[in-house]
């Protein structure tokens, strides 16, 4: 059985009918524990692609089905990292963490009694991704890509099955984003959520997917599918080897494609 | 002499100067002390009278002070409603502009004739006048939450209320702090124009009493005095608001300027 399931789906913003048509006839499906990414043109509806799927818009046709059930607001199962961090600039780094826990249930329940091991829980978090000793630091103490690295952290602290990241490492140097697909790589290794990554870097998806989805221009729908047949764990190398080449290649045309069709087609529902 | 003590040595030495320049001033030009009192004549007449002085000092700090309290907790609690409700926010905004731009001073005679000459309508007064600037500057912080910042909470499943307890209040502290600045002083002027109209006490009646009797430097007296508290508390302000928004001006010297 599917993870996430979308069944033509369509999002209109907008109550009236001029407004933007994001999304038409989107269907895609994801398994528990893969990796998929999500690449296209810009402003094909990645980004109105991740707020359908977790509840945060509702969809204007078609199904979303979440873990079985249909998605019809925010879910708890789902842990969330958008192109900017936005760390709550009054709170320390670990306190930031633990935010989800004090909303998600059944965590926040538990959180007064059983706040030690939750801390103990974010401090791993921190390491894994190399933050140990910045847990008491505040976000403007530290850069953008350590920032980043907390907010991938907040994401995953309440054990969420299905990650969403919208562009997460978009506003960073090259190096620090190669750094960071490592620390993503290890993370999910580790606790093996449900991902969907949004993103514009080609080899960003070559590198850290499963799966990758390629979208039309606006209104966005699936329309290419390639497996990445890479063993894991995968070094950074491997983006520079042929199979990767060829893959980025392809996925690039992919996308030219997409983008040279006629932009704002507008589709009777 | 080093950098920082210059800086904190040279407001002391203009007002040194500022006093010095005045004494001359009167001296040279043998001004009537009626008309424009010495410095030494209005320290001496300060002197003489300083029970009277601080006992009025001492009712005007309290009505300013507890029509300011009253200011705080309404101004809190209405700027969260009106912050974080569109439907409360313009229906409730237009009319309290129009309230805000009445001058008090015109209300006052309708507040003795409610509650009689004395405390109370210096209470009411410095309330009126203060509640605005916070009420305003909560609203603005709750309402102008960035999305981004509400969306992490939102993602999760959070409540209205817990994206309000947990970003829109945390975020709308430093205005709260800064409109507090704003809000004390004038809540210090509202008593005084209070007191001055309508009441038996305070400093603003000490310098309307003062001047009536021709005791020109005890009326400069009193003016000095007001404007040592005026600077007391607006201090007092600043000094809690560095310490409880230190993250939003990441520690550095700049305060947020408030707003209205």
């Amino acid at each position: 059985m599917n993870f996430v399931d979308l069944d033509r789906v369509a999002l209109r913003y907008g109550e009236d009918e001029d407004g933007t048509l994001a999304l038409h006839g989107t269907t895609l499906s994801v398994q528990a524990g893969e990796f998929v990414a999500v690449v296209g043109p810009s402003g094909c509806g990645k980004s109105t692609l991740m707020k359908v799927v977790t509840g945060l818009w509702p969809p204007t046709a078609g199904t979303v089905v979440v873990s079985g059930r249909e998605v019809s607001g925010p879910l708890s199962i789902v842990g969330m990292a958008f192109q900017n961090p936005t760390l709550l600039p009054w709170r320390t780094t670990l306190a930031n963490v633990m935010l989800p826990l004090e909303i998600v249930q059944p965590h926040c329940g538990r959180l007064r009694r059983e706040r030690a091991a939750y801390e103990a829980k974010a401090r791993d978090l921190l390491a894994l991704v190399g933050l140990q000793g910045f847990e008491d630091r505040f976000p403007w103490q530290l850069s953008g890509g350590m920032q980043q690295r907390a907010s991938l952290c907040r994401a995953l602290i309440h054990d969420p099955s299905l990650l969403m990241l919208d562009e997460p490492f978009a506003s960073l140097d090259m190096f620090t984003r190669e750094e960071l697909w490592l620390a993503l790589q290890d993370l999910w290794l580790a606790r093996h959520p449900t991902v969907i990554l949004v993103t514009h870097d080609l080899r960003e998806a070559a590198f850290l997917a499963d799966r990758v989805l390629v979208m039309s221009g606006r209104p966005g729908r699936i329309i290419a599918e390639r497996q990445v047949a890479l063993p894991r764990p995968r070094i950074l190398d491997v983006t520079y080897e042929p199979y990767s080449v060829a893959l980025v290649h392809d996925l690039r045309a992919q996308i030219s494609a997409a983008r040279t069709s006629t932009p704002g087609r507008e589709f009777a529902t | 002499m080093q950098r920082k003590t210059q800086r904190r040595v040279l407001p002391w030495l203009v007002i040194v100067l500022l006093f010095v320049l005045w004494e001359l001033v009167v001296r040279a030009f043998d001004i009537e002390p009626f008309v424009l009192p010495a410095p030494s004549a209005i320290f001496a007449s300060g002197w003489q009278w300083r029970w009277p002085i601080l006992d009025n000092s001492w009712q005007t700090f309290m009505t300013t002070a507890v029509g300011f309290f009253f200011a705080v907790v309404f101004g809190l609690i209405a700027g969260i409603a009106i912050g974080s409700s569109t439907l409360v926010y313009d229906g409730f905004y237009p009319a309290l502009i129009g309230f805000n731009t009445i001058p008090k001073v015109a209300v006052i005679p309708i507040l003795v004739i409610w509650f009689g000459i004395g405390t109370v309508p210096a209470i009411i007064t410095a309330f009126l006048l203060s509640f605005f600037p916070i009420l305003v500057n909560v609203a603005t912080g709750i309402a102008t939450v960035e999305p981004e910042l509400r969306d992490v909470l939102r993602a999760l499943g959070a409540s209205r209320w817990q994206v309000i307890q947990k970003v829109g209040l945390p975020r709308s502290m430093p205005y709260f702090f800064a409109s507090l600045k704003v809000a004390i002083t004038v809540a210090f002027v509202g008593s005084i124009v209070a007191e001055t109209v309508a009441s038996n006490k305070g400093i603003g009646n000490l310098m309307l009493v003062a001047s009536s009797r021709f005791e020109v430097p005890l009326a400069f007296a009193g003016l000095l005095v007001t404007s040592v508290m005026g600077i007391g508390m607006y201090l007092v302000a600043e000094i809690v608001e560095r310490r409880m928004t230190g993250w939003a001006t990441r520690g550095t010297d700049a305060a947020i300027a408030p707003q209205g």
